[in-house]
């Protein structure tokens, strides 16, 4: 595999010119994951429009990474992965294909695969929360331990946050 | 374009004089310090003379520096070698916030063993309080272990104070002098210090060889029983290549301290007067009184790693902090005791140069230190302007 130190050549194309990144003016949903205590904070914007078939799709996506070149990679894949899907599709994708896309990740950095795919449900949960619509049993599995998650590290650096 | 190095806090390169040195004691100098024929006798009297040459730097007897593979292993000696012995004696060792992970880890291993780790807190400029010394050491406390200069912020500590209280309290003293050792100035007896640690690769010698000074009458426990090489106290075959090595290093450095240390404060003050120029950028560590060849930043709004591999496709290569704990996910527990908060913490950013950094490599940096950080905060959802 071709390498660039610790990193794949692909991680470091997205991560010296990362794609649809920004934060978008009006998104029809946000998902705001990772903490700051762990060093990495994604969040996550995207908008909503319909397609010839009537399906909802994500017409645009953007993201704002605070974190190391996996996260900001990862974040760049996971955009270029939802853009332009339904939002059904854009639920089945997982880290294991924002992995592929990269090459590979060092194994202390999988995590970051992970929460880009989160930053992408939550966005997808929010939008579909604040149009009073039904959640998918699925998402709302996830959603459900990702605020878990955010409960427990707070709980563990609670006396960082102060 | 060449590639720049801004990481001699990590390591150094081997200076060409101090291969030279070396090389003939890895081809037909080879023989073993403890074989009584020629070949193992010329390598006995090269280890001698670098014992010496070494105990000459820091105001020792060449007795009393023991050689060891690296300063991990002259740290863990040291704690591990003077808890053991002095159990008997006393179960408390006092020991900084900002000591390097070997001490930390060794120490938190003593504690699983029966001993009272006391870790004392330091000011926001890294610097331990010697009255705060005073004041942790009870009866059962053994030994006190402070770092001399710190290996991620520079701050260098008021070890000479810190030794006067702990020789009027009967305490042994130990500190860490990778960093600043053939930097500054130390000298055991003013400093009153039992146990020192000094390292070969932070100098420009080889990997592989450090030592630890201990001061006659200070009797420790060895971590290696075998063939009782170094007075028993760390048995192995002696490395005499890398030990001639590192004596050759502290030759070098020796010879050329006062004038080094001028021109790299020198480029200090310029990196320093520069980067602190870009927005929102802060320095750790203190002011002034600091290892003039680290320096520490922290930026607002954007993480060290990305910083780092930034720098490195800009041909630069720095660090985050200690090259030790690059890859633990844990923001720096340095910067957290001088009281950054975690998310400050993480935008941490370690320069640190030495014998072969020119004007021009600080130059190149300036130039793009700036760039690198404001393309990071473009992306960062906290940089306020992308609000």
């Amino acid at each position: 595999m071709d390498k660039f130190g610790l990193y794949t050549k692909k991680v470091i194309e997205h991560f010296k010119n990362p794609h649809n990144y920004g934060k978008m003016k009006n998104p029809d949903g946000i998902g705001k994951v990772g903490n700051i205590y762990c060093g990495d904070v994604m969040h996550l914007y995207i908008k909503i429009a319909k397609n010839k078939k009537n399906q909802e799709v994500i017409k645009d996506i953007s993201f704002e990474t605070f974190g190391c070149a996996a996260a900001i990679s990862t974040s760049s894949v996971v955009t270029d992965l939802a853009k332009g899907k339904t939002i059904d599709s854009a639920l089945k994708i997982n880290n294991r294909d924002v992995v592929k896309k990269l090459g590979s990740l060092p194994s202390i950095k999988i995590h970051c695969s992970l929460l880009a795919v989160d930053a992408l449900s939550e966005a997808v949960y929010d939008y579909l929360s604040k149009d009073k619509r039904e959640i998918p049993k699925e998402l709302l599995k996830r959603h459900e331990r990702i605020s878990k998650n955010r409960d427990e590290i707070e709980k563990r650096y609670a006396k960082w946050i102060k | 374009m060449k590639k720049i190095y801004l990481d001699y806090a990590a390591t150094t390169p081997l200076d060409k004089r101090v291969l030279k040195a070396m090389t003939p004691f890895l081809t037909e100098k080879y023989g073993n310090t403890m074989s009584l024929h020629s070949f193992g006798q010329e390598a006995k009297i090269a280890l001698e003379k670098s014992r010496e040459a070494i105990a000459g730097l820091i105001g020792a007897k060449s007795n009393e520096i023991i050689f060891t593979g690296s300063a991990t292993e002259s740290n863990n000696l040291a704690l591990k070698g003077v808890a053991f012995r002095n159990k008997d004696r006393g179960r408390n060792i006092i020991i900084s916030s900002i000591e390097h992970p070997c001490i930390i880890e060794a120490a938190d291993w003593l504690k699983k063993q029966g001993f009272r780790i006391t870790k004392l807190k330091v000011d926001k400029f890294g610097l331990v309080n010697p009255s705060d010394v005073l004041k942790a050491i009870e009866k059962d406390t053994i030994l006190v272990s402070i770092i001399h200069a710190s290996n991620e912020i520079g701050t260098i500590e008021p070890v000479k104070e810190i030794g006067e209280i702990c020789r009027k309290k009967g305490v042994y003293f130990h500190s860490d002098a990778s960093q600043s050792f053939g930097k500054i100035p130390i000298n055991v007896e003013e400093m009153k210090i039992d146990l020192l640690t000094a390292s070969s690769h932070k100098i420009y010698g080889p990997k592989g060889a450090a030592c630890l000074f201990v001061k006659e009458g200070v009797i420790i426990e060895p971590l290696l029983h075998g063939g009782g090489q170094e007075t028993g106290l760390r048995s192995s075959t002696v490395n005499a290549a890398a030990v001639v090595g590192f004596a050759k290093a502290v030759e070098l450095s020796k010879k050329d301290m006062k004038k080094e240390y001028e021109r790299i404060s020198r480029l200090k003050d310029k990196v320093v007067k520069e980067v602190l120029k870009i927005e929102e950028a802060h320095l750790s560590g203190h002011p002034v009184k600091r290892l003039p060849n680290i320096t520490s930043f922290w930026f607002s709004f954007i993480e060290g790693e990305s910083l780092v591999i930034q720098l490195d496709l800009e041909k630069i290569a720095a660090s985050t902090g200690s090259a030790c704990s690059s890859v633990k996910l844990e923001p720096s527990p340095v910067l957290l005791a001088i009281g950054l908060k975690p998310h400050q913490a993480h935008g941490s950013l370690r320069i640190s140069f030495g014998r072969y950094t020119k004007d021009s490599d600080i130059d190149y940096l300036i130039k793009v230190l700036p760039e690198v950080v404001k393309k990071l905060r473009k992306i960062s959802p906290f940089y306020y302007k992308n609000k």
